[in-house]
This record gives C-alpha cells, structure tokens and sequence, in this order.
C-alpha cells in the first residue's frame, strides 16, 4: 500500500508518495503562487498519472493553506506540527528538537523530556516570509543573501518581530552605507534571535536539533546562526522539505479516490462566498471622467537641454526610492528621475548629477537641497547646500499645487506621511511608526508574490465586480486572508481591488486614525508614489468620500518641495555647492563601520569617507563621535536622574546581599527600597541600567512575545543578579502606586504591578533564589510597616516591627527628597533655558523610560537640536489639581502625563513629546487623552513609539518637524 | 422628550423621565446568561434591547471609532453599539446604552469613556451612556442598582451558569441531536417569564428551580463516547462571546470535543472577593469588609444550590470558587486582581484537576493583565501538571480565523493522541447515564 501526503504551505506545496517501507518514490515542491486550488488539482493528476499501483493508496494533507480544501473534499486534515512530529519520530528517532521554519511558520518541537509543541502565535516575524521580504529589500535573490551572509565581519541588531520593523532598521544602515554582507547576516541573527526568544519561552533548547523547513534547507547560513546561538551542531537531514508531507503521509488512513477529490476541488473553487465592496469604477465611462479630473493637477514642463536659466536641484533620498527634479525659476520642471534605491542612494545621485551634466554642460545650478532618510549622506557625499525635513518639503510641494491646502497626505513605499495644515505651517503630524500596512512597497510585495510587476498588478483592480474586502489588518495577516479570499473563488481583480482598498483603509484608521472626511478638511492633497496608482486614489476618494488634488507629479512631489526650497534660499548671485563635473569624476565612496564606545549606547557608527577625504558619521546619536567633546548634558534631566540613581551604591549589612532588578516601577522606587532594605542591614546590590547584552541573556524565559519592552529586560535584569550570586532578590507585586491627587485612583498597570508573579514562575525553580514577589501596599504608608513587616518575617529571621517601621520612615523621606532633587533640576533646567531663550520639550513617558536601552538615546537626540530636556514629573507636580480627562484617570504614572499636558499646553515655551513602549495596551487610552489636551490649547502632539529597536530617524523626522514650527 | 441634563464634568445623565421614554441598548456577551439577565432590568420597568447582531462589519465599524490599539472586547462592544444605533433600528433621540465597569486597573475600566468618545466621533452626542458597576463609580437617577436588583441579577448569573453547565456536559452525547438546545430555549422563555415577573429570586425559589432543570437535563437521552475534553478560560469577554472568539465554543463542538467552560459568578465572586483580600493585603475599613463578606456568602450560598441540584440529578458539579482559589496558593498571589487576575490561572489549573487537560486560553491581542496570569502562569502549570495542553490563542481584528484554528487544532491532535493513548479500545464506549458524580464537602 502506498501513501499520500500533501503539504500545503503558505507558498509552496509538497507532495510525497511512501511505500510499504516508508521510502519516498514520488516528490513534488513547487511554489504555488497563490493559485493554490488549481495547484491541488494539478498534483493530484501528474501523481495519479505517473506513479504506479495508486489502487490502494490512501491520502492526507497537512499545511496552513489546506485545511478548509482538506475538509471540502473529503481527505483527512493532519495539523502541520503534529504531523512534522510524527515524521520526526519515525524517521529521527533521537531526535530532541526539531525547528521548523517555514513560509508564515515558525515552530520548535520539543520531543523528548515532556513534549511540547510551539507555534508563533499572532506574529509571522522570523520566518521565511520575513526573509523574502529582506531579501526583495536589498534586491538580491535568496541565495545571495546566504553568500553574502558568508562574508559578514559584524552583525547589526535588527528587529525581526515583524518584516515592518526589519525594514526600518535596515532602511537606515543601507541609507548610511551598512555594507550588504553585514545586513544579510544580521537579518538572520534576527530570525534566530527571534525564534528562540519567542518559542523557546524558558525552556533550553538543547541535544539532537534537526532542522525543517524550506529556509533552513536553504539557506545553510540560517542553519549556521542557530548553530551559533544554541551552541550546538544541528542536523538538516535528507527530504527536510518534505518532513510535514511525509508526516501526512504516515498518518493518512482514508483512500485516495482522484476523481472525486479532483472534481470536489473543482466545485470548492466556484464558491465565489467571500465579502466584497462596492467597485472602484463601475463603468469605463467612470473612469474615463475620474482620469480627466485628475489630469489638470499640472506642471509646466521644459527642456534643460540648452536651458540657461537659475537651475534648482531638489533630491528625495527616500526609503526604497531616490526621486530627483531640476526646476527652473518659474518653477518649471526641467528633468526628473525617479528610480529605485536598491539599497544604497549615492550611486543613484550621482549617476542623476551625471546625467544632468551630460545633457547640459554648460548649466546653472544656483542651489540645490536634499530631504528624506537619505539626507544627511546625500548632502555630505555632493556637498548640497541644504537639507530639509521630509514634511517641509511636501508642505512646501503641495503648497504649489493649492496655497490654501488644509492637508497632505503621502504614502510612500514604506512611510506615510500626513500632516494638517492651520494657518500655513503644520500643524499635526502622523507618520506611520509601528506598522507599514498601509503603504505602497505593501501592494509591490503582494504583486510580485502573484507574478505580476507592481503596474499591471494595480491597473487589474480598477474595473473589479467585487473588490474582496480585506479590511484593514497587518500586512502578515493580509497574506492569509488574500489566500483565504483565493481559495474562496475571488478573482486577481477582485484582490487587487481589494488590496488598494485595504491600503487606504489602513492609511486612514492606523495610521492617521480619522472617523470622517470632516477632520482633515476639504482641501487635500494627496502625493507620494503610491498614490501614482490610479485604484489606490479611487479608494481613497471613495473612503473618504470626497475629491481630492493629486498632482501630476505625486511620486516627485519630495524633490520638487526640496527645489522650491532651495529656491527659496537663494539670492540671484548664488552659486550652488554641489560638486562639479570635475569633482563629481574623482568621487569615491568608502565605507567603514565601527562601534563608538563613546558612552554606554555604544553606537554602531557607519564612517563614510568620500573622495577629498571629508568624512560623514552616521549611527551616532550623539555629537559625541563628530566632534570628540562630551555632548552637553546641563539640559538633560534624563541624564541627571541617571546620575541620581547611580548614587545609590551598595552598603554593607548585616543580613547579607539582597538585589533589585531596576526596571519597570522598581526603576523610580530604588530611592524608597534601597534606603528600606539597607536600613534594615542588607547590602542592595542593583542591575546595572539595561543594555542590550542584558536584554539577550534574559531573553530565553520571556513566556509573553507581545508584552512590552520594557516588562521583556526584567528577565535580562534578574538573570543579571542571578549571574552576579545574588540569590536573594526583592521584587515585590505593587498594585497600586503611591497616590499624588492627580487622578481618580492611583493603579500601577496591570503589567507593571504583576510582572514580579511572572519572574517568580521561572525564577523559583532556580536552586537558592529567595525572590520576594509579596503583594506590598506602599500608598498606605500608615499599614505598610505592620503589613510588610509580616510577609518579611516568612522570608528572613529576625527582623523586628521597630526595625521595619524606622527604615520605612527613612525610604519615605528618601523617595520624596528623589523626587524633590529632581523637580529641583527641572526647575533649574527652565530656569536657564528660559533666560537663554531656548525651548523645553517636556519628554513625558514612565519613569522606566529614562532607561537609556528603552529610550535609545531619544534624550540626548533631542537635545542635540539645542533645546532644554525635561521630563513629565517636573512639571506634573505644578498642577494641583485633578485634570478633567474624557477617560478614567487612574494610573499613577499616566495621571502624571495628562497633568504634564495640562501644564505644557499654558507654556508658549514648552512643547511634550509623548514616549510609548509599543504593544502598550494603556497607552491607547492615554495618547488619545495627552493629544486632545493639547491640542484643546492649540498645542502640537508629537508622539514617539518606542519597542526592543528604534528607527531613529523616524524620530528625528518628527522632532525636527515639530522643532520647524515652533521656531 | 426628555430634557439633555449633564453633571458638572460634562457627563450626559439618564434621568428619570429617560427612564420612561428610552429603550436601553445592552451588549452581547455570553448568550445564555444575557438573555436571562436582561429581564430583571424588564422587572424594574426599563425597556431593554438586548443586541444580537454579528459579522465581521461590527469589529469594522469599531475600527473606525475606537483607537485601533485598544483591547478586541473594546472594539466590539461600541462597534456593536454604533452599528446598532446607525442602524436606523433605534430612535436615536430616545435611546441609551448600558454598559459595565469594573473599576479595576486594567483598561476595561476605559471601556465607558471610549464608548462616549466614540459616540461623539460618530456624532451620537445625545445617547446616554448607564455604567453598570458595583463600585459607586457614575450615579444617574434614572438608574440605581439597588440590593434587590442585585440579588435579581445574581440569581440570572446562577441559571446561566447552570444551563450553561449542563449544555456542555450533554450537549456532545445527547443521542437526538438538538435536544439540549431545546431545553435552552424552553428554560430561557420560562426565566424570562419568571424574572420580569418579579419572581425567582428567592433562596427557595431558586434552589427549587435549579433542581427542576437539572432534572429536565437528565432526561435527556445521551451515550457516552470517549472525547477529547477541552476547557475554555481567558478574558472574559472573547471568552464568552461568540463574536469575540469566532465561534469558538461551537469549533470545538463540531470537532467533537466536550467544552467545558468555567461558569460567570466565579467572576463576580472573585470582583468581589477582591475587597477582601485589598483589606488583607493594605489595610482598609473593617466595616466594608464585612459587608462585603456578607454578600460573598451569599453568592456563595447559591453557588453551593447548583452543585446540589447537580449532584443529585447525577451531573458533574462545577467547582467551587473557594476550591478554585486554593489551587492557585503558591503558583499567583491573590493580590493579582486586575482583569481576570490570579483566577484565570485558577481556572486552568480546575480544569486540568477536573480532567480538562485540553485548554484553549484566550485574550485579546495585547491584554495586559493576561501576559500575568494567562501565558505567564503556563509554564508552572505544565510543571505542576506534565499532561497539560494549552494553547493561548489571541484574538484581534486582524488576528485571521484560519491561524487560530490552526494552532487549536494543533492542541486537539496532542490531545487526541493522548485520548487514544488512555483509550485502547478505539470503540466507542458506552457508559451509563449516570455519570461520575464527585461530591465535595
């Protein structure tokens, strides 16, 4: 008896024929495309059609992608994982471990010694997907990226959560000359690390590792990464392909009656049973009258062949695209290029200078100016007399196309920008930070997916019967539903309709998060590539529900503002900086990465030296590596309460050595328990502040990927004093905050109150460790000392009431004189910037945040733009009375928050940028609640979203925006 | 109509001249028990709708209302709201909204002020928002929940969980099909009848009615097959609600797997055992503290009434909560009291203990308290019990059916190998009506 199995992944299928002794006589891996149905069909035929005594075979399938096909037509659905298990244990028997990656997969199997079975829960970073989507940014093919891993001399820290995440890490490296080699192997580092950090949840993985998977069959560098991690020598062993189709095959039990099953596929596919919209355009005519429309938003249009007017070069070094205009001084478009990054911007520019020059030898250029990620090296590398931040630029752009425009909007390849505008300046800003799904490289990748080039791919959409409505979700989990869609009868039309839609949707509800057309106004403009396309337009138009202006140069309109810009700059005697032809002949670009070890965020730094021998440093945060002198720290209250805290040293005591894991609320409560403990004679010992060393030691036990950051470097911290000898540890369960009148109650969030239960789960089963996680009540400074004193008395011998109630009295007054040494600064720090004239930024998040690797140097970047730098506390206690919020004001750290705005929003001095860990489930309460504070008084919101890895460069866009309007 | 009054924050009040004119909107959540429940609002004189609309639109119109970050239940209750009211259905003049508040750290406390919020988004400035909580928090004179009301209230949570109870442990054997979905609907009509009627709250009448169902369910005819037996836990509100978990209750079902699902006083006692263990823990008034423990008995006292009735009519009593919580010493403090606190983790491990090794756990993408109690505790409870199979599935807008069925039927191939395992003979086995009954006490 022979057996089937049928693998259905996420993009390929496998198929395997076994016979009597479980040898493989037929295979079959192909990529499926998406037409998966047909897929299944075809398989079946050529197996029927070419392998031998099919009579009594019997069948099963298996895969992500075939369990509603497997149900529809009668063949026994085996779970993927079960099934790899089982392959494993048939053909592996010593098998421990088994990793698995696969398309949208990542799983880990732990056989022996208790079997368990893992899976990626909500989240598809770290698999194969992942790492076609790196490969497509970098524009190499797979196997290159394995050759290029080969050669790597360091790796990069890149989040590899999700493919979105990734890509604003790497977009920034490529953009300062990261070498490729690097970036391949840190993108598999990621997947590694991401892996083991999200499955392995505590438990070691260790003994004989087989690994699974196209990826890892693939891609012996990947194999090589987990080697190197798990310190071990894993095998990939002969048809690791095929391991969940053999799986299948193994557990099949019903027979394989071809026909029916053929037949039944064919009728599953004719569903047509999924939710659509209503059409883009209905008829011919529709689209007719909306292509004339839009056809008048215009440039005039010359020649720079033989042009001898003022030339104006404007560039947009953009994150996967590098737009460049020569404008004239009627603002008449000269010569353009818009062209594909690939992953480094100098060539690209300096192939457009060339070809400018070529066209026009004897041209003028009186000022040139340069904007988006790529700004700072473009500049340096051509010597461009400005740069300017991205928003500016299309403000400045959109301007030209309507002066009273009320809002922009721009979707980009991976960014969207929009900003409203109230009285000429911007005035509201939203970028997109945590998610990419409502952008355009989002379509490119579901076009190239389905075999199409991103053009046609669109255009098949836009006389769609019934765009499939995806709704508005992460771009991973788009990938399934458009399967699911697929499977369900819709047509390519239907899901390119479908897509345009969803992008909008997400551009609208995640990003810029509107209800009506009525908040943005009626006067908007909408630009960037994406919008190019004609159905993603039509979209937005119908969502939105009214018309808007997209100028006939929507993917060039960076490059023109940054012309307009440099225009604006110049005087009719100017003569532009940028390099000559002569100069531009003799340039060469040499790259160099090192790390600064300047300070403790040891910043990976890119040293770009070009032809004459200037030099550009990226990566730093700090002006530190630039220019060697200490940054000035005397406006940067985030430092000094580093400083403070630093204080804090350990004290010899009789009862021994006791550890604190400084972070979450244990970060602002050191002063109370630190002076509690060693009052009672034990020696504090505290982790150092994080770094990202401390982070990946913990990292093996973190049992939620989804938590937020911070809570995750609790693990790094208390495997720290574990790795230090510290076996007692004081982490006590705080529900409640210490209650300062701002708020109806005075909670500490439900992760930072509870987070002590979690660490004890793991940390109590490590020989020695007393960990004290007791619920305390430190808001009621009456009880505390009896209520403490008997949860001590089980812990440690000895310790007397009168002894716990006089260090009690002392960490109150130490808590408080903290507390009041910070306001003192603070006060100090407005004081001086109010007499230099300087603005303050107040940077309000948890005390936690003052962490340098949870806020990765925000700080010092802020104050790098010669400003003054204090934090929500300061400022907080100025206000004495409960703010009326539209929600229930009840955590004792986000109270601080609203009072902060309450308190800013008076200032004409002081502007708050808000700082959020990501996947923090408060902060969608209180961003709402800070925004219409401020906004209420005319203030301008700037939030900064913040997780395991920050792209600083979105950062410094929003700063420096906000920093352009305020000025 | 009803004049527009606003307390001095701003809020919009349901007056008492509301209370004759509008009809209440109340949300869907576990559908047995608010079927029951909203009649004792119908006693009191109040016009309720309960909302029974479902479909992937109402997380949509969510989306559009709600910060996309805010926790799944969120989205749903006001998108379920919203919808309702853009409906066309409802006078928007003349209708307000119930919904409830907790009053604890986690963000549903939020729910209410994201609802008005979004009702003013949505531009339903005029729609009255009732909270319902036991905490004091927001008075309206149109609406008091008095003791009486209470005690109404408790005695429908006790029939939900009963009938719930009872439905999961026939409803996978019962030899005609649709049997047990019958009694559900004849019960719920004579509750209904029952409740707005004023009656069927006390003690008596309750312990009388409680046997009465038990004894309609043990008419059922049912063969015991060997099943996989799956356990249901989570926050509380994708753990009930269909549209929240995507059906997951009747998933399970159709997999042929036996559900069981920890009943909604165990909830409201831990919301208010709570009290206690603040006054335990910090100190606090002696005087609430007894008051509150003088209407924890009580729940408990009606809670003791169903594992009576089920015992006596041969069923397998739910646990109790005071056992519940002894499980839990040493693995979680019972401090851990926001959300679904330490008694989410009780559940698993009562459900493990009560041969449930299967568990689904469920939590809405990016719920707090359950990265705590929830994924957290899993590991010790693995390690306490090796059988244990649980798989924690997140449920989000953007979260797809097909992936989290995936990953649960993932945990039903474990456990079905496990079922063959412990059961050699893969016939079915027929086993007597009378089931185990484990007695307690």
């Amino acid at each position: 008896m022979v057996r089937i199995g049928l693998d259905i992944g996420s993009t390929t299928v496998k198929c395997v024929v076994l016979d009597e002794n479980n040898k493989i006589i037929y295979e079959i891996y192909e990529r499926h495309y998406s037409q998966i149905t047909e897929k299944i069909s075809d398989l079946l035929q050529r197996v029927k059609n070419q392998v031998k005594d099919m009579d009594n075979a019997v069948i099963a399938m298996s895969g992500s992608a075939g369990m509603g096909i497997a149900d529809a037509c009668g063949i026994d659905f085996i779970q993927e994982v079960y099934a790899t298990r089982v392959a494993a244990k048939t053909f592996i028997p010593d098998t421990d471990v088994v990793i698995e990656l696969g398309g949208e997969d990542a799983k880990i199997l732990f056989l022996s010694g208790g079997m368990e079975v893992r899976m990626n829960g909500s989240c598809a970073g770290g698999t194969g997907a992942f790492i076609d989507q790196m490969a497509t940014l970098l524009n190499v093919p797979i196997e290159q990226l394995n050759e290029l891993a080969e050669k790597h001399e360091k790796t990069y820290t890149i989040a590899s959560r999700c493919g979105v995440f990734a890509k604003t890490d790497i977009q920034p490296l490529l953009n300062q000359g990261a070498k490729k080699t690097d970036i391949a192997a840190s993108i598999f580092m990621a997947v590694v690390n991401q892996t083991i950090a999200g499955l392995a949840q505590g438990r070691e993985i260790k003994g004989n590792i087989v690994y699974l998977g196209g990826p890892l069959t693939f891609i012996p560098q990947l194999r090589a990464g987990f080697d190197k991690a798990l310190k071990t020598k894993g095998i990939c062993p002969e048809n690791s392909l095929y391991y969940v189709a053999m799986g299948a095959a193994l557990c099949a039990e019903k027979g394989a009656d071809f026909d029916s099953v053929i037949r039944k596929i064919e009728v599953y596919r004719g569903t047509g049973n999924f939710a659509f919209n209503k059409p883009l355009f209905r008829t011919q005519a529709e689209l007719d009258e909306f292509r004339q429309r839009h056809s008048k938003a215009t440039v005039k249009k010359g020649n720079l062949k033989n042009f001898n007017g003022n030339v104006f070069i404007g560039i947009d070094a953009g994150s996967t695209t590098v737009k460049a205009v020569a404008i004239s001084e009627d603002n008449t478009l000269l010569y353009s290029e818009y062209l594909s990054n690939s992953g480094n911007p100098v060539p690209i520019v300096k192939n457009f200078l060339e070809h400018i020059y070529e066209i026009n030898p004897d041209i003028k250029i009186t000022s040139s100016a340069v904007t988006g990620y790529g700004e700072e090296i473009i500049k340096n590398a051509f010597s461009i007399d400005y740069g300017i931040v991205e928003t500016v630029a299309h403000l400045t752009a959109a301007k030209s196309f309507m002066p009273d425009v009320e809002f922009v909007i721009d979707i980009g390849g991976q960014d969207i920008k929009c900003f409203k505008i109230r009285g000429g300046v911007i005035d509201n800003i939203f970028l997109n930070e945590a998610c990419s799904s409502g952008c355009g490289s989002f379509l490119q990748t579901f076009a190239n997916a389905l075999g199409y080039s991103s053009e046609e791919f669109s255009k098949l959409g836009l006389l769609a019967k019934q765009p499939v409505d995806l709704g508005s979700r992460c771009t991973v989990f788009m990938n399934s539903s458009v399967k699911q869609a697929q499977k369900d009868g819709a047509t390519i039309e239907d899901i390119s309709a479908g897509l345009c839609l969803s992008v909008v949707k997400n551009a609208l509800y995640k990003v810029i998060r509107v209800a009506s057309p009525r908040e943005l106004g009626k006067k908007i403009v909408v630009q960037g590539g994406t919008f190019l396309n004609d159905a993603v337009l039509r979209a937005f138009e119908q969502e939105m529900g009214t018309d808007v202006i997209r100028p006939e140069i929507s993917g060039l309109m960076g490059a023109y503002g940054a012309a307009l810009f440099a225009k604006s700059k110049s005087s009719a005697d100017s003569k532009s900086t940028v390099l000559t032809p002569k100069q531009l002949s003799e340039f060469v670009h040499e790259i160099k990465s090192i790390n600064c070890g300047g300070c403790s965020n040891n910043c990976r730094l890119t040293v770009n030296t070009f032809s004459d021998g200037r030099k550009f440093i990226a990566g730093n945060r700090c002006e530190k590596p630039v220019t060697k002198k200490s940054p000035d720290e005397s406006f940067n209250i985030y430092q000094y309460k580093l400083q403070l805290l630093k204080s804090y040293t350990p004290k010899q005591g009789k009862r021994g050595k006791i550890g604190i894991p400084l972070g979450l609320n244990m970060f602002e409560l050191l002063p109370f328990w630190y002076t509690f403990l060693t009052k009672l004679g034990f020696e504090v010992i505290t982790s150092p502040f994080s770094n990202r060393k401390l982070y990946l030691h913990g990292q093996q036990t973190i049992p939620s990927d989804t938590v937020c950051f911070p809570a995750k470097l609790m693990h790094g911290h208390v495997q720290w004093l574990l790795d230090n000898g510290i076996t007692n540890i004081f982490y006590p369960c705080m529900s409640y905050n210490f209650d300062e009148d701002l708020g109806d109650n005075h909670y500490n969030c439900p992760v930072v109150a509870y987070y002590p239960e979690v660490i004890y789960s793991y940390a109590k089963d490590i020989q020695g460790v007393k960990l004290f996680h007791e619920f305390v009540g430190i808001h009621r400074p009456k009880d505390f000392p009896k209520k403490i004193y008997e949860q001590l008395k089980n812990y440690f011998d000895g310790i007397s009431l009168k002894e716990v109630k006089a260090a009690a009295k002392a960490a109150y007054t130490e808590y408080e004189s903290y507390l009041q040494k910070i306001r003192d600064y603070g006060d100090d720090i407005i004081k001086r910037a109010e007499e230099q004239g300087k603005q303050i930024i107040v940077l309000a998040g948890r005390p936690y945040h003052a962490d340098p690797e949870i806020n990765h140097g925000i700080d010092k970047l802020i104050t790098s733009f010669d400003v003054a730098l204090i934090s929500e506390d300061v400022v907080s206690c100025k206000v004495h009375e409960k703010i009326h919020t539209d929600v229930l004001n009840q955590w004792t750290y986000h109270s601080r928050m609203y009072a902060a705005a309450e308190y800013v929003s008076k200032h004409p001095n002081m502007n708050l940028v808000q700082l959020v860990s990501f996947g923090c489930g408060v902060d969608a309460i209180t961003t709402d609640e800070v925004r219409a504070i401020l906004e209420h008084h005319g203030k301008i919101y700037t939030q900064i979203k913040i997780d395991e890895i920050t792209n600083l460069g979105a950062v410094k866009i929003r700063l420096r925006s906000l920093l352009a309007t305020i000025k | 109509m009803a004049e527009l009054i606003y307390d001095k924050t701003g809020r919009l009040l349901f007056t008492r001249e509301m209370k004759e004119e509008y009809t209440i909107l109340l949300p869907m959540m576990a559908k047995i028990h608010f079927h029951i429940l909203k009649n004792v609002f119908v006693h009191y004189g109040y016009k309720v709708r309960l909302l029974e609309t479902e479909g992937p639109e109402i997380a949509q119109v969510g989306l559009k209302y709600v910060h996309n970050d805010t926790c799944y239940p969120a989205l749903l209750v006001i998108g379920q709201f919203i919808q309702a009211l853009q409906s066309g259905k409802y006078d928007v003049n003349k209708t307000a909204l119930m919904i409830t508040q907790t009053g604890g750290g986690c963000r549903a406390s939020n729910y209410i002020h994201l609802l008005r919020k979004a009702l003013v988004k949505a531009g339903f400035e005029q729609v009255p928002v009732i909270s319902l909580n036991l905490s004091g928090l927001e008075k309206n004179s149109g609406f008091q929940l008095t003791l009486p009301m209470i005690r109404r209230l408790a005695a429908g949570l006790i029939y939900g969980d009963m009938l719930m109870s009872l439905d999961n442990q026939v409803k996978p054997y019962e030899l005609n099909k649709g049997d047990s979905a019958a009694l559900i609907a004849e019960w719920t009509q004579k509750l209904t009848d029952i409740l707005a009627g004023g009656h069927g709250f006390r003690r008596k009448e309750i312990a009388k009615i409680l046997d009465e169902i038990a004894e309609d369910y043990s008419k059922i005819p049912i063969q015991k097959t060997p099943r996989i037996k799956v356990g249901i836990v989570g926050e509380i509100y994708v753990k009930y609600s269909s549209l929240g978990n995507n059906n997951l209750e009747q998933f399970l079902y159709e997999q042929g797997c036996e559900v069981n699902m920890p009943g909604m006083m165990g909830f409201m006692m831990f919301k208010i055992d709570n009290r206690l263990e603040d006054y335990k823990l910090y100190g606090g008034s002696k005087l609430k503290y007894i008051a509150v423990e003088k209407l924890l008995n009580y729940l408990k006292e009606l809670e003791q009434m169903v594992v009576n009735s089920q015992i006596k009519y041969g069923f397998t009593p739910i646990t109790k909560y005071e056992h519940t919580k002894s499980l839990v010493k040493g693995v979680v403090g019972y401090g851990s009291k926001m959300g679904e606190g330490w008694l989410l983790t009780g559940e698993m491990l009562e459900l493990v203990e009560s041969g449930f090794e299967n568990i689904v756990c469920t939590q809405p993408f990016g719920c707090l308290p359950n990265h705590i109690n929830g994924k957290g505790m899993i590991r010790q409870i693995k390690q306490k019990h090796s059988k244990a199979n649980i798989v924690a599935i997140d449920y989000d807008p953007g979260a797809p059916r097909v992936n989290q069925e995936n990953r649960i039927k993932l945990m039903l191939a474990v456990a079905k190998e496990e079922l063959s395992n412990t059961q050699p003979d893969k016939k079915p086995v027929t086993v007597k009506v009378k089931a185990v009954a484990k007695s307690e006490d």
